[in-house]
């Protein structure tokens, strides 16, 4: 008993440390979905943390702020372009990087190898070295500020992880799943299609969920071959425009920036796990 | 599996043409038009590199870059490490853990936003609504502009935001790599004496060493890399440019193709040791295999 309370109380610091860290963790993002439900006058005459000076008082919220960025300033808009440009962008590289990962692991054909070993290396070469000579292809074959032009970049960009990921899971099957599949008359496709897809189903949901958060909050490829005109423009592009224009506007930034976060987090909250085994399966092996 | 000569490339031609024509070719291009002038007409050897070598702005986001790799690294790789040993013990770890990993999940166009009001900055006269000068003015001192407190307290600015996003992914993987350890390695140790700090020094971290080698390469990978965070926040000015700010400020507004070019080469060059680990891992990891 008595060293069951000596461990008790050597843990106060532990929690303490802990809950610390949580707090100074959540702390900002509290910040922001608080100011995002205040009105402008509210934010400019003080700070947010004053509400909870009147915890009860409902009626100091509003949501003026998500109206008027949603209809008026193209929030609204900017958030169908990241779902028309982030849905395919993370389905073609899937499905190519499926039967590619079936081949690498369990295929015979000369520069098997060799073609794995420049997928490992592609996995960190910086996009920037290829941004310059696609952009002008892209000019050339007026693809730039096009959906399908972004599609096949992303997809291009997100294969070598993609790959990468389902390779590891799916050259852990067991063999003889491939062996006795090929004695019964079965063809490869058959495999790949009844046997391996089913089975890869919590490795394809890692990767979805990745490339897709990848995609949704991606910056840089969707600047440099999009642009910011309003038609294609996603989220991330509109709002670090907002950032420039509307600069001390917090609670229209706020909300704007919350919009953004809104279908990543239920993502992440809901399918935590599939992402943590994703990371898992990308960095330790990798 | 046995199949027939065609099959195989059936089924990576796709992959690979995309790969060739997205990852490779374009790599290769602009290798070849970094030694090229602002339009790829005329060729000017190593100039563009030189350039990058000696003017004050590439020197200054050079040592950005620098100052990133030093503070964030072992930042987000010590309190990811500190934070995964810990939280094993309490019965609240999953909802810590979420907490911090929730920064993974979005952009770093809305940290930025989240950020940016937490260093928010207003004359003195005014009530302080970031709340980090809303601090200072409780305790009487004056509010800073954090974010033009030019060299180094905008850039430690920056590089926390980023250390506030990756310090759950470091915390996810080296947690995972904690919880393989053998509990009974543990516990021997504990019942022959040893305290908690010695069983981390002796026992935790040499065993731990090889998961905090990989994650600390992909933090310095992610580091040399970083551009939406100061896009956002200060667009490089005051002083807080970095490398890959540098090249999109080059390829977009000043449209210099060649010296844009060459900065991603140095990009690639500074990273190119990391290629080399990761295939050197692959291979070790396929010859257990």
């Amino acid at each position: 008993m008595k060293g069951k309370s000596i461990l008790k109380f050597s843990l106060l610091p532990l929690h303490l440390i802990i809950i610390l860290i949580a707090f100074l963790w959540v702390l900002p993002s509290v910040g922001l979905f608080i100011t995002s439900f205040r009105t402008s006058a509210d934010v400019a005459a003080s700070g947010w943390w004053t509400i909870f000076e009147h915890p009860f008082n409902f009626t100091v919220y509003t949501l003026a702020n998500y109206r008027e960025v949603i209809t008026k300033i193209g929030i609204g808009r900017a958030f169908l372009n990241t779902l028309f440009i982030t849905i395919p962008s993370t389905i073609i590289p899937i499905l190519i990087a499926s039967f590619a990962a079936y081949a690498f692991a369990w295929m015979e054909f000369p520069g098997r190898r060799f073609f794995f070993i420049l997928l490992v290396a592609l996995l960190i070469v910086p996009l920037q070295m290829t941004l310059i000579p696609i952009l002008r292809i892209f000019n050339q074959l007026g693809l730039a500020g096009t959906l399908p032009g972004i599609w096949f970049a992303h997809a291009g960009y997100g294969l070598p992880l993609v790959i990468y990921l389902l390779y590891n899971f799916i050259s852990g099957l067991p063999s003889e799943l491939f062996d006795s599949s090929s004695i019964d008359g079965a063809t490869p496709f058959q495999i790949f299609f009844k046997m391996v897809l089913p089975l890869s189903l919590p490795a394809l949901a890692s990767v979805t969920i990745f490339q897709f958060l990848w995609v949704w909050n991606d910056l840089l490829v969707a600047l440099v071959y999009l642009g910011g005109t309003p038609d294609v423009a996603p989220l991330t592009v509109s709002i670090s425009a907002l950032v420039g224009s509307y600069g001390q506007d917090w609670e229209l930034l706020t909300a704007a920036a919350f919009v953004s976060m809104f279908l990543p987090l239920v993502l992440f909250l809901g399918l935590q796990r599939y992402f943590v085994k994703g990371i898992l399966a990308g960095s330790v092996k990798g | 599996m046995r199949t027939n000569k065609i099959t195989p490339w059936l089924y990576i031609l796709p992959a690979v043409s995309i790969l060739f024509f997205f990852l490779v070719y374009p790599s290769l291009k602009t290798i070849y038009i970094s030694f090229f002038n602002y339009s790829s007409e005329e060729f000017i050897g190593l100039e563009n590199f030189l350039y990058c070598f000696t003017n004050q702005v590439m020197l200054n986001s050079f040592r950005n870059n620098a100052l990133w790799v030093v503070v964030f690294v072992p930042l987000t790789v010590f309190i990811g490490l500190i934070v995964a040993v810990l939280i094993d013990r309490v019965k609240y770890e999953s909802m810590v853990k979420s907490i911090i990993f929730m920064p993974m999940a979005i952009s770093f166009v809305g940290a930025g936003v989240i950020w940016k009001f937490v260093y928010a900055y207003r004359p003195a006269t005014t009530a302080q609504t970031g709340i980090l000068n809303a601090l200072l003015s409780t305790f009487k001192l004056k509010p800073l502009p954090w974010l033009i407190m030019r060299p180094w307290l905008n850039n430690l600015c920056l590089i926390i935001v980023g250390v506030w996003i990756w310090t759950g992914f470091c915390m996810v993987v080296l947690s995972a790599s904690y919880k393989g350890i053998p509990r009974e390695i543990l516990e021997a140790a504990r019942v022959d004496g040893a305290n908690e700090f010695r069983i981390f020094w002796k026992i935790i971290l040499p065993l731990m060493k090889p998961t905090i080698a990989v994650v600390s390469t992909t933090m310095i990978i992610n580091v040399l890399k970083v551009f939406d965070i100061v896009y956002v926040m200060t667009n490089g000015n005051f002083n807080t440019e970095v490398i890959a700010n540098r090249m999109y400020k080059e390829m977009f507004l000043f449209r210099n193709y060649g010296r844009a070019s060459a900065i991603a080469v140095i990009l690639l060059v500074l990273i190119i040791p990391m290629i080399v680990i990761n295939i050197q891992r692959f291979r070790e990891q396929e010859a257990i295999r």
